[in-house]
């Protein structure tokens, strides 16, 4: 059947990528189809740059390799980008000021992957800035709309990756995740979001934000997506010296596996104060699910993931001090227009260039690392993490998969938290995961009162073909992830 | 009073690799500027920084040459700093665990020999350069040597005198020009120093306040700079002052240290582990593959040249001062037919004197090795006399050619017949009866003269010991 009229684009990567194959549709087709869905909804402001020309000639390009026999495997499959990961010629902005102008002149090793494998790169995502924030409120470029409720957060810092995917403008955005930032807004607008494991993808070209726990996922409407998507982007790379070298296991053959007899480790300390009683209650139905699935469901500690959000805001703050240091206006990138000497060049330049959040975390960093500090901080902090990490190691002895909310609660109102500490709590359940290095997926799994609520599973280190396997049965018997916000 | 003086020093070796410690760029010294920074050495957004395993191979040459620990495991830290030459607003160096510790370097001394204690050598890559010069009220940046690969070597406060500190400090340019892993040129910053000083009344356990004094990059820089800041050190002292702990520049042209900043102002650095780079281990494997590829040290090189050579204790110190002129200086030897002595004179002599007159490098040298050995070979069989040689080697330099065709070509060839000597002999004395009068009446000193007088009428030729032997039996007959 040939396609013709209004592009279905409710379709996974998967059906996409069967009808490219079958020739139902072109890239370039699709390609208009999703340029012109990003236009209709500017209100969303989901993305921050759409890089019209670049989109429709890689997707001739596409359509031509196809002709000549070539078929990689996201072939003609468009895709967006969160505006931290470097795009050769298309400026990159961290969703700050500092960068409202900045082009790098290379690609970050994600994108240059996904390009390698065939995607079509449409476009860059808004997010908060510099990827500090929990529901894209930071951006310089204005807060990102949830698909769900145009009053309420998409949640962040991959809110407008998470926003675009929700409303099906893209049937796939990368991500990224430092404490939350691809599981959360995956929970918060009803889309499946993956973690990897700490250096199973390469950092290079992706904006720094706290080195030791960025990581680059990705964001799409199912696990079989985000395993097509990962194969691309996952291995070792040779500019990031923290990538990992082991293989990179068939994530696709993994998704088919049963779990007949999997052990899910369900966490105590999950289900106790600050969980809203409507995401537990919802958390609950998806975890019989499992049980019907021929899942055992078993009672787990971690008992220092009480720790983890303080232990999280010093090492957090301390890297991104030092890694945002950078911008001072002498190379590339904002600089004030006008100042006394060098030392008010650099003041008025990060005064200016960086907004509210993102200066409290470099003064918050500073602090934990200066002389007569840093022991009570820094470092204290730093066997805070080992005891994290610990605490999963001994839970894994009794699980397979950890299961459990993603966020305390659905996505929230505009504006609701101004104070940044009600606003860090929504991390409390990712956080620990980041500390840890592990990798972990956000899917969806009910509703309460209309909005999405993501279930998050945890995986052992490098065990995402497990974690994809699990999360794909789980979308074979339900269809959360099928449901499209109204009006998309 | 008397005052003891106390000095360690931290030098900044630039290593020698062909590429950047983090980065692919090339570390070329001279190039226009910023065209030897890629986008790692200008810290663009996302980009990261990836160990030149090289950079690593240098530090443990090092490590194993002064017999120090090479640790098996050490980190790199970010010191953190805003300046515009520091591109990312922080320098990846070691702090804590540096790579090598705890080490030792032989200095002669006019006491003798002395050990000065290393505490440490750590990797750490070098800043870019502001450029005040060319514009006016701006300042330029150049990136050019931003991530050069540096050795920071600390030593201990083990030199007790200016004197002591330079000869530690060429002790260890001799060593890492020895071990190829820095071309050790000052001028160019490749070999940078800093010295920490101070002085305390002499029998005092307790090290005084010291000053940090930088930009001293030069041998007779240091020496100058430490004794003034010491002479300055005292007369406060003296005065009932007291010193502060600061860090002073040198002025070479005033000759003086002024303060730069106090430890008050001093930078709060905020150290932390750098999470962009795994911990640096060295492998059982690369310690074993850099200690085979080892040189022979100038320490072991030049009990060899006493032992071997027979050489006196300053001659081999000269010679094996660096590795291109021990090399020269065996070449010559083997080439002149083990004259071992003879080489020496002629290399630390002549050899020397020519090329520092001419400014030029050993690998730059008119006369090769193997050239000045064929010399050699004609001064130890009595083809020439030394003095002849002189003209020889000296033809040699400006002309080139081997010492054989320049002997045969000039008919320099040496009067060694005692019977053509003979002939001269009796031709001279024949010449001057009253000198002969002279020597035979007991002035002996006259016998200069008639040696003169022959060598002159031979044309420099006769040999001349046996002139003197010939001359003496026939005036004595």
């Amino acid at each position: 059947m040939r396609f013709s009229g209004e592009f279905p684009l409710t379709l996974t990567i998967a059906e996409l990528v069967q009808g490219l194959t079958a020739g139902q549709y072109s890239s370039a087709e699709i390609v208009q189809d999703v340029l012109r869905r990003i236009e209709a909804q500017p209100g969303l402001n989901a993305f921050i740059t759409v890089d019209r020309d670049g989109a429709e000639a890689a997707a001739r390009m596409a359509d031509a390799a196809r002709a000549r026999g070539q078929n990689a495997p996201l072939l003609g499959v468009p895709i967006a980008h969160k505006d931290i990961f470097c795009t050769a010629g298309i400026r990159t902005t961290c969703g700050s000021r500092m960068l409202t102008d900045f082009v790098a002149p290379y690609d970050a090793t994600v994108v240059a992957r996904l390009n390698a494998a065939g995607c079509v790169p449409v476009g860059k995502t808004n997010m908060d800035e510099f990827a500090m924030g929990s529901s894209n409120e930071t951006s310089f470029f204005g807060p990102v709309r949830n698909p769900w409720d145009a009053q309420r957060v998409p949640g962040g810092s991959s809110g407008g990756s998470a926003a675009a995917v929700a409303a099906r403008l893209v049937p796939a955005a990368t991500g990224t995740d430092t404490g939350g930032s691809i599981r959360q807004p995956a929970a918060l607008c009803g889309i499946t979001g993956l973690k990897p494991s700490y250096g199973r993808v390469s950092r290079y070209g992706m904006i720094a934000f706290a080195s030791s726990l960025d990581q680059a996922g990705p964001m799409a409407q199912t696990a079989e997506d985000c395993a097509l998507l990962l194969a691309a982007m996952a291995g070792f790379d040779e500019r990031d010296a923290t990538a990992l070298t082991a293989a990179v296991p068939d994530y696709q053959a993994a998704l088919r596996s049963p779990i007949q007899g999997l052990r899910i480790g369900v966490v105590r300390e999950h289900f106790g104060e600050g969980l809203d009683a409507t995401v537990g209650d919802a958390m609950q139905a998806a975890l019989r699910e499992y049980e019907r699935l021929g899942a055992k469901l078993v009672d787990i500690s971690l008992p220092n993931s009480g720790h983890a959000l303080p232990c999280y805001y010093v090492l957090a703050p301390a890297e991104a001090s030092s890694n945002l240091a950078r911008y001072d206006g002498v190379r590339y990138g904002y600089r004030a227009a006008e100042y006394r000497d060098l030392e008010d060049m650099y003041k008025k330049t990060r005064s200016q260039g960086f907004g509210p959040e993102v200066k409290r975390r470099i003064m918050i960093g500073t602090y934990a690392l200066s002389a007569g500090y840093y022991d009570a901080y820094y470092l204290k902090a730093q066997r805070l993490r080992r005891l994290i990490a610990q605490d999963f190691g001994q839970a894994f002895e009794s699980c397979d998969v950890i299961a459990g909310p993603t966020a305390p609660s659905p996505a929230f109102a505009i504006g609701a938290k101004s104070d940044p500490v009600s606003m860090y709590l929504n991390d409390i359940y990712t956080i620990p995961v980041n500390l840890a290095g592990l990798p972990a997926i956000s899917l969806p799994a009910g509703f309460v009162e209309g909005l999405p609520v993501g279930l998050q599973l945890i995986g052992r280190y490098l065990d995402e073909a497990r974690l994809l396997n699990v999360a794909h049965k789980f979308q074979e018997a339900t269809d959360w992830h099928r449901r499209a916000p109204a009006g998309f | 009073m008397e005052w003891e003086t106390v000095i360690g020093l931290e030098v900044h070796a630039q290593l020698k690799t062909v590429s950047k410690i983090f980065s692919g760029a090339p570390t070329a010294y001279g190039a226009p500027p910023n065209t030897q920074a890629n986008v790692v050495d200008v810290a663009l957004p996302g980009v990261l920084p990836v160990l030149n395993a090289e950079a690593v191979r240098m530090a443990v040459r090092l490590g194993l040459a002064i017999g120090a620990t090479v640790h098996v495991r050490s980190i790199f830290a970010r010191k953190n700093y805003f300046y515009p030459d520091l591109p990312k607003g922080y320098q990846i160096s070691q702090y804590e665990h540096p790579i090598v510790e705890r080490g030792q370097l032989s200095i002669m001394t006019e006491a003798g020999e002395k050990r000065v204690g290393i505490t440490r050598a750590h990797l750490e890559e070098d800043a870019g350069k502001s450029l005040h010069e060319a514009w006016e009220g701006l300042t330029g940046v150049d990136l050019n040597r931003a991530g050069t690969p540096l050795l920071e070597i600390v030593s201990e406060p083990d030199m007790r005198s200016p004197a002591e500190a330079v000869a530690y400090l060429k002790a260890l340019h001799t060593l890492v020009r020895y071990l190829e892993i820095c071309d050790g040129n000052m001028q160019e910053g490749s070999f940078r120093c800093d010295a920490n000083v101070s002085v305390r009344p002499l029998g005092e356990s307790r090290y005084g306040t010291r000053a940090e004094l930088k930009n001293i990059n030069s041998f007779r820089f240091v020496e100058r700079a430490i004794d003034y800041e010491v002479r300055r050190q005292i007369a406060l002292l003296s005065s009932g002052g007291q010193v502060r702990q600061e860090t002073r520049l040198y002025d070479s042209v005033r000759d003086e240290t002024r303060s730069m900043r106090s430890k008050e102002e001093a930078n709060d650095y905020r150290y932390f582990p750098d999470p962009d780079l795994p911990p640096l281990v060295v492998s059982p494997e690369l310690l074993a593959e850099v200690k085979a590829t080892m040189p022979e040290l100038p320490e072991a090189k030049r009990q060899r040249f006493c032992e071997h050579y027979g050489l006196s204790a300053y001659d081999a110190a000269v010679l094996t001062g660096s590795r291109e002129l021990a090399d020269y200086y065996e070449e010559a030897v083997q080439s002149s037919a083990g004259e071992p002595k003879l080489a020496a004179n002629w290399v630390a002599g002549e050899f020397l004197a020519r090329l520092n007159s001419a400014n030029l490098d050993i690998a730059d040298a008119r006369v090769s090795a193997r050239a000045l050995g064929g010399l050699l070979r004609r001064i130890a069989d009595s083809t020439v006399s030394g003095k002849t040689a002189k003209d020889i080697f000296e033809a040699m330099w400006e002309e080139g050619g081997d010492a054989d065709s320049i002997i045969a070509a000039r008919g320099l060839q040496q009067i060694t017949d005692d019977s053509a000597i003979e002939q001269i002999v009796a031709q001279v004395i024949a010449a001057n009866p009253k000198q002969v009068a002279q020597y035979r009446a007991g002035e002996e000193k006259v016998l200069t003269f008639f040696v003169g007088q022959v060598m002159k009428a031979s044309r420099g030729k006769a040999n001349p010991g046996k002139v003197n032997v010939i001359l003496k039996r026939v005036l004595a007959s």
